[in-house]
C-alpha cells in the first residue's frame, strides 16, 4: 500500500470491496484536487454510489486506501469521517420532514455535536448569521419557518446541500442533486455547484448529461466497478469504450 | 426569564398545562382525598416516573424499552434495602437464631449479611446508588446494543428478556432478595417512622415535587438542541449520522436518564407503599408503564402522568368490582390505542380540546367585553 | 460436578438431554411459527404463547369430548386433536391478522404493543371459558410409559413421539417455504414487497396465509405441549419469551438456525437444571444467550447482506 502523502484533497488507491464475492468496486484509483468540480458518471450498478459509500464510511472497504487530506479515512467512524470535513448527500432528499427549514440547518451547524453539547447548545448570532447566509445561499431564505416536509422536491435537494454546507466541507458529495428537477431548477443549481466548488472539492454522481456538461470540470465514467475513461467532457465523449458501454445506447 | 419560559415550561401553552398538573396534584387531590386514597395516588404517581422516561425514550427517541421494571425495580429494592437494614438492628431482631440480618436472611438459613447489602446501611450511599446503579446498568445495555446500531424490535424483546432474568433471579434467590414476597415490613428512615400518615402525606409531595421536577428536566432536554437531534434520528438516522453525530451517544444517554427517572420512582414507591416486590419489575408491570405512556400520549410529558393515573384509576375501579372484566379492557385499550389513537389523551385533546375551551371563551366573553375571538390553540407542546 | 461417577454423569446428561428434547420440540415449533411470521412481515407476535395455549386447550377439548361421548376412540383422537388444533389456531390468526396486524404493518413497535393486548384478551378468554386451573386431556395409553434401554437410562414416549411430529412439522415447514409455488410468493414478498406486488402476487394475501400458517404451528406446539406439562391461561406467556430468544439467537431468516438454537436452549437449560435450581437453570441460560447477543446482535446464523 502506498503511504506516500499527496497534494490531492482525495486520493483513493486499489480501493476494493466485495460483496459475497461480488466485486463491487474492483482496485479503483482516483484522484481530486482542490477546486475541482468532479462528476463521475456510469451505468446502473457501476458502483458510483457505493465509492460515494465507501469514502464516508458507510460501507467498509476489502482493501485499499482512501486518503482525505492525507488523513487514512478507512479505518474511521462515520461521524468521525463527517467532522474530518466530509459532506454527503444521498440519492433521495434526506432531510427531517418534521423539522422547519431553520431547525433543520440548526442540526446540522458543526457546534454541540457531543451528548452535553447539544444540551447546551444555544441559537446565538453567530449561528443564526451562518444559518442565514446558507439559506441565501441555497434560495431558501424565504421558507426559514417551514416545515420541511411540504417544500418542494427541488427544494429539499437544496435544504440538503445547505445542511452540508453549513458544515464547512472540503470535500461535497452529492449523489444526484438534480433528480426530480424542473428545468429552472436545473439552472440554479448549476450555478450552486459552480459556485460552491471553490474552495473546496466536490464529487457529484449524476445522470444528466446536459448538466454535466454544464458543472464538470473533469469526468470520469465507471463500470463494473473500475474506471473506464477519465478526462474533460469532451475527451470522455468521444472515447470509443464510452460510447460502447454507456453512451451508445 | 424568557430562557426559563421556553426551555423548562415550553412556551405558554406548556405553562398552562404544567400549572394544571400541579394544581391537580398538589391542592386538588389533596383536599378531596382521605389519607387512604392520597396515598393509593402517590403511588400511581410513582407509576408516572417510568411513563415519563418512556415519553423521552420511545415517544421521542423511537426506542421502545419493554424493561422500564428493571430501573424502577433497581431504584425500589435500593431504598427497600436501606430501609430493611435499618429495620432489622440487632434490637429488633433479637429472637432470629442471627440477629441483626433482615428476617427473610434468617428464614433461609443465611448466617452472616451479604456483602452487597453492606453498603446499603448508609443512606448517602443509598441515595447515590438510587441515582447511580440504574444508569450504569443502562449503560452497559445502551453501549452494547446502540454500539451495534440495534433498535426497534430487537432493543425491545433483549430488555424483556432482561426483565424476565432479573425477576427470576429475585424470586430465586430468595436468602439475598426476600423472594417473591419481597421486601416487606419496612419502618422507619433514619428513625421516623414511615407508615405513619403524616410521613405519607409528606411523601406524597415529596413525589408530587420530584416528579414535577422530573418533567421540567426533560422539558428542557426536549427544548434543546439535543431534543430535535432525537426527533431528527427517529426521522432520519443515517443523515444525523452523517451529519457528524455519534448517534449511539445520543440514545445511550436517554437511555440512562429515563433509567434514572424510573428509578426515582421506584424508590419512592417503597417508600410510599413500604415494600418492594418482584411483581414490580418483570414483563407484565413493565409493559404496563408503556401502555400509562401510550394512553396518555406518547409525545406529551404531562399526558404520560395523566394516562398513567387514569389507567389505574380504572384498573382499581373494575379489579374491586369487576375483576373479570378489567383484562379485556386492558387488552382492548392496547389495541385501540394504537390503531386509533396513536397519540393518546393528549392527541385527543389536541384535536377536540379546542371545543371545551371554546365554550369556555364563549362563556367568559359574555361577561367580558367582546374582544378578538382567537382560537384557543391547546396544544400541549411538552 | 463433583461427587458424580462418569457413568452417572453420561447417565444424567442422557436422561436430561431426553427430557429436553420435549422441550425442544414445543420451542422450535413455537420459534418456526415465529420466525416465519417475523421473517415475512417484520411483526412480533406477542400473542404467539396464546395460540400455542389456543392448541392445547383444543386439544383438551377433543379430549373431554371423546371421553365424555365415543370413549372407545380414546386411543386415536390425539392425531386428530394435533391437525384441529392446527386450523383452529391457524382459524384465530387469519381473522387476527384481517382485524389487526395489516392495519399496522411499517409500525413494528405498535403490532408489539397490539399483539400484546390480544394476547391479554386471550388469556381472559381462556379463563373465562376453561377456568383459572389448569388443565390436562386424557392422553392416550401409547404415549405413556418410557423405553429403558439400560438401567439408569429412561427415555419417556411421549418425548420420542413429540420429537417425531416436530421433524415432521419443520419438514413440511422447509417444503412449503422452499419447494412450493406458495413459499416462492413469499420469499419474493420478503426480499421485495413491491416488486412482487407488481408481478402480480396478491402480497396481502400472502401475508395473511403466513400469519395464519404461523399461528396454526403454534396451535400444534400446544397440541404437543399437552403431553409433557398441564395447561393454563397463563401458559403461553411462559414461553414466549424463550421462543423470542430461540428465533434471535438463531437469525431469523434461518432454518437450520432456528432448529440449533432451539436444540442448544433446551438442552442447556434442561442439563443445567438437575445440577442447580430451576430458576437459576433459567437465569444462566437467558443470560448467556442476552451476552452472546449484545456481541453479536444478528445472531449465531445469520447471513450476510449488503445493506
Amino acid at each position: 500500500m502506498l503511504t506516500n502523502n499527496t497534494d490531492y484533497t482525495l486520493a483513493i488507491e486499489d480501493l476494493t470491496v466485495s460483496f459475497d464475492g461480488f466485486k463491487a468496486v474492483d482496485n479503483l484509483n482516483f484522484y481530486l484536487d482542490k477546486n475541482e468540480l468532479h462528476v463521475v458518471i456510469g451505468p446502473n450498478g457501476a458502483g458510483k454510489t457505493t465509492v460515494l459509500d465507501l469514502i464516508c464510511g458507510k460501507t467498509k472497504s476489502t482493501s485499499g486506501s482512501i486518503k482525505f487530506l492525507n488523513k487514512e479515512l478507512t479505518k474511521l467512524s462515520e461521524h468521525a469521517i463527517v467532522r474530518e470535513g466530509v459532506g454527503r448527500k444521498f440519492q433521495t432528499p434526506s432531510i427531517y420532514e418534521n423539522l422547519t427549514v431553520l431547525e433543520n440547518l440548526e442540526v446540522s451547524y458543526p457546534r454541540g455535536r457531543g451528548v452535553f453539547g447539544s444540551l447546551l447548545f444555544k441559537r446565538d448570532q453567530a449561528v443564526m448569521e451562518k444559518i442565514y447566509d446558507i439559506a441565501q445561499q441555497i434560495m431558501l431564505d424565504e421558507e426559514m419557518h417551514t416545515e420541511a416536509g411540504v417544500l418542494s422536491h427541488g427544494q429539499k435537494q437544496w435544504l440538503e446541500i445547505g445542511m452540508l454546507l453549513i458544515q464547512d466541507p472540503q470535500l461535497l458529495m452529492l449523489d444526484e442533486p438534480v433528480a426530480g428537477m424542473s428545468v429552472k431548477e436545473r439552472e440554479q443549481t448549476a450555478e450552486l455547484l459552480n459556485k460552491i466548488c471553490q474552495g473546496r472539492s466536490v464529487l457529484v454522481i449524476e445522470h444528466d448529461m446536459e448538466f454535466v456538461e454544464r458543472i464538470a470540470h473533469k469526468v470520469t465514467v465507471l463500470h463494473q466497478g473500475k474506471i473506464l475513461a477519465a478526462g474533460d467532457m469532451e475527451t470522455v465523449q468521444k472515447d470509443p469504450k464510452v460510447v460502447e458501454v454507456y453512451l451508445g445506447h | 426569564m424568557s430562557f426559563a419560559y421556553d426551555k423548562l415550561m415550553g412556551g405558554k401553552n406548556g405553562l398552562t398545562g404544567f400549572i394544571i398538573l400541579a394544581i391537580l396534584i398538589l391542592i386538588v387531590f389533596p383536599l378531596l382525598l382521605d389519607s387512604f386514597r392520597l396515598n393509593l395516588v402517590g403511588k400511581y404517581l410513582t407509576y408516572a416516573f417510568a411513563a415519563v422516561s418512556l415519553v423521552l425514550l420511545w415517544g421521542y427517541g423511537g426506542t421502545l424499552s419493554l424493561g422500564q421494571g428493571i430501573f424502577f425495580g433497581l431504584g425500589g429494592y435500593a431504598m427497600a434495602m436501606f430501609l430493611k437494614l435499618e429495620a432489622s438492628s440487632p434490637e429488633n431482631t433479637a429472637i432470629q437464631s442471627t440477629p441483626g440480618i433482615p428476617d427473610f436472611m434468617d428464614w433461609n438459613q443465611l448466617t452472616e449479611l451479604p456483602w452487597f447489602w453492606e453498603p446499603f446501611s448508609s443512606f448517602t450511599f443509598t441515595l447515590v446508588a438510587i441515582l447511580v446503579i440504574p444508569a450504569l446498568f443502562a449503560y452497559i445495555i445502551g453501549s452494547a446494543m446502540f454500539k451495534r446500531r440495534v433498535g426497534g424490535v430487537y432493543f425491545a424483546i433483549i430488555t424483556q428478556v432482561i426483565a424476565v432474568i432479573l425477576t427470576v433471579l429475585i424470586v430465586g434467590q430468595q436468602g439475598f432478595t426476600g423472594g417473591i414476597n419481597g421486601i416487606t415490613d419496612l419502618r422507619t428512615l433514619n428513625g421516623w417512622d414511615i407508615t405513619s400518615d403524616s410521613a405519607k402525606n409528606i411523601f406524597y409531595y415529596v413525589n408530587c415535587f420530584l416528579l414535577l421536577g422530573v418533567i421540567i428536566a426533560s422539558r428542557y432536554i426536549l427544548t434543546s438542541k439535543f431534543g430535535r437531534l432525537l426527533l431528527a434520528m427517529r426521522d432520519k438516522e443515517d443523515r444525523v449520522r452523517f451529519s457528524g453525530y455519534d448517534v449511539a451517544n445520543f440514545k445511550i444517554f436517554i437511555f440512562c436518564f429515563a433509567a434514572t427517572i424510573s428509578a426515582i420512582g421506584g424508590a419512592m414507591f417503597t417508600l410510599q407503599v413500604g415494600f418492594m416486590s418482584p411483581s414490580f419489575v418483570g414483563i407484565v408491570p413493565s409493559i404496563e408503564m408503556v401502555i400509562f405512556a401510550a394512553v396518555g400520549g406518547r409525545m406529551s410529558l404531562i399526558g404520560a402522568v395523566y394516562g398513567t393515573l387514569l389507567i389505574n384509576f380504572g384498573k382499581t375501579a373494575f379489579s374491586e368490582s369487576f375483576p373479570e372484566l378489567w383484562l379485556f379492557l386492558m387488552g382492548g385499550l392496547f389495541i385501540a390505542v394504537v390503531m386509533f389513537f396513536p397519540n393518546g389523551l393528549a392527541g385527543l385533546w389536541q384535536d377536540y380540546g379546542h371545543y371545551i375551551t371554546d365554550r369556555f371563551k364563549s362563556v367568559k366573553n359574555l361577561f367580558v367585553k367582546p374582544a378578538s375571538a382567537t382560537k384557543a390553540t391547546t396544544v400541549e407542546n411538552s | 460436578m463433583g461427587g458424580y461417577t462418569y457413568n452417572e454423569l453420561g447417565a444424567i446428561f442422557a436422561m436430561q438431554g431426553f427430557a429436553g428434547i420435549s422441550l425442544f420440540s414445543v420451542l422450535l415449533l413455537m420459534a418456526l411459527g415465529l420466525a416465519i411470521i417475523f421473517g415475512q412481515m417484520g411483526v412480533i407476535n406477542m400473542a404467539h404463547g396464546e395460540f400455542m395455549a389456543v392448541g392445547a386447550y383444543t386439544t383438551y377439548f377433543l379430549s373431554t369430548l371423546t371421553e365424555t361421548y365415543f370413549p372407545g376412540f380414546m386411543p386415536y383422537y390425539f392425531l386428530f386433536a394435533i391437525v384441529l388444533a392446527f386450523f383452529v389456531a391457524g382459524a384465530l390468526g387469519y381473522f387476527a391478522e384481517y382485524a389487526l396486524i395489516r392495519h399496522l404493518y411499517k409500525r413494528p413497535l405498535d403490532t408489539l404493543l397490539a399483539t400484546w393486548g390480544l394476547s391479554l384478551i386471550m388469556q381472559q378468554t381462556f379463563r373465562s371459558v376453561f377456568g383459572a386451573r389448569e388443565v390436562s386431556p386424557g392422553l392416550p395409553d401409547w404415549l405413556l410409559g418410557s423405553y429403558q434401554p439400560t438401567e439408569m437410562i429412561d427415555i419417556p414416549l411421549n418425548g420420542m413421539f413429540v420429537l417425531a411430529l416436530t421433524g415432521l412439522v419443520t419438514f413440511g415447514v422447509f417444503y412449503l417455504m422452499f419447494k412450493s409455488s406458495w413459499g416462492l410468493h413469499v420469499r419474493a414478498t420478503t426480499q421485495n414487497r413491491l416488486m412482487s406486488g407488481a408481478v402480480g402476487i396478491n402480497t396481502k394475501k400472502v401475508d395473511r396465509y403466513t400469519f395464519a400458517l404461523g399461528c396454526g404451528i403454534a396451535g400444534i406446539a400446544g397440541a404437543a405441549f399437552t403431553t409433557i406439562a398441564s395447561t393454563g391461561p397463563t401458559t403461553g406467556t411462559l414461553y414466549i419469551v424463550d421462543t423470542f430468544m430461540v428465533v434471535v439467537f438463531g437469525g431469523a431468516a434461518s432454518l437450520l438456525g432456528t432448529i440449533a438454537s432451539a436444540f442448544s436452549i433446551a438442552q442447556a437449560q434442561s442439563i443445567l437444571e438437575f445440577f442447580i435450581s430451576g430458576s437459576m437453570a433459567k437465569v444462566f441460560t437467558l443470560l448467556t444467550l442476552v451476552i452472546i447477543l449484545m456481541f453479536k446482535p444478528e445472531g449465531l446464523f445469520a447471513s450476510k447482506v449488503r445493506r
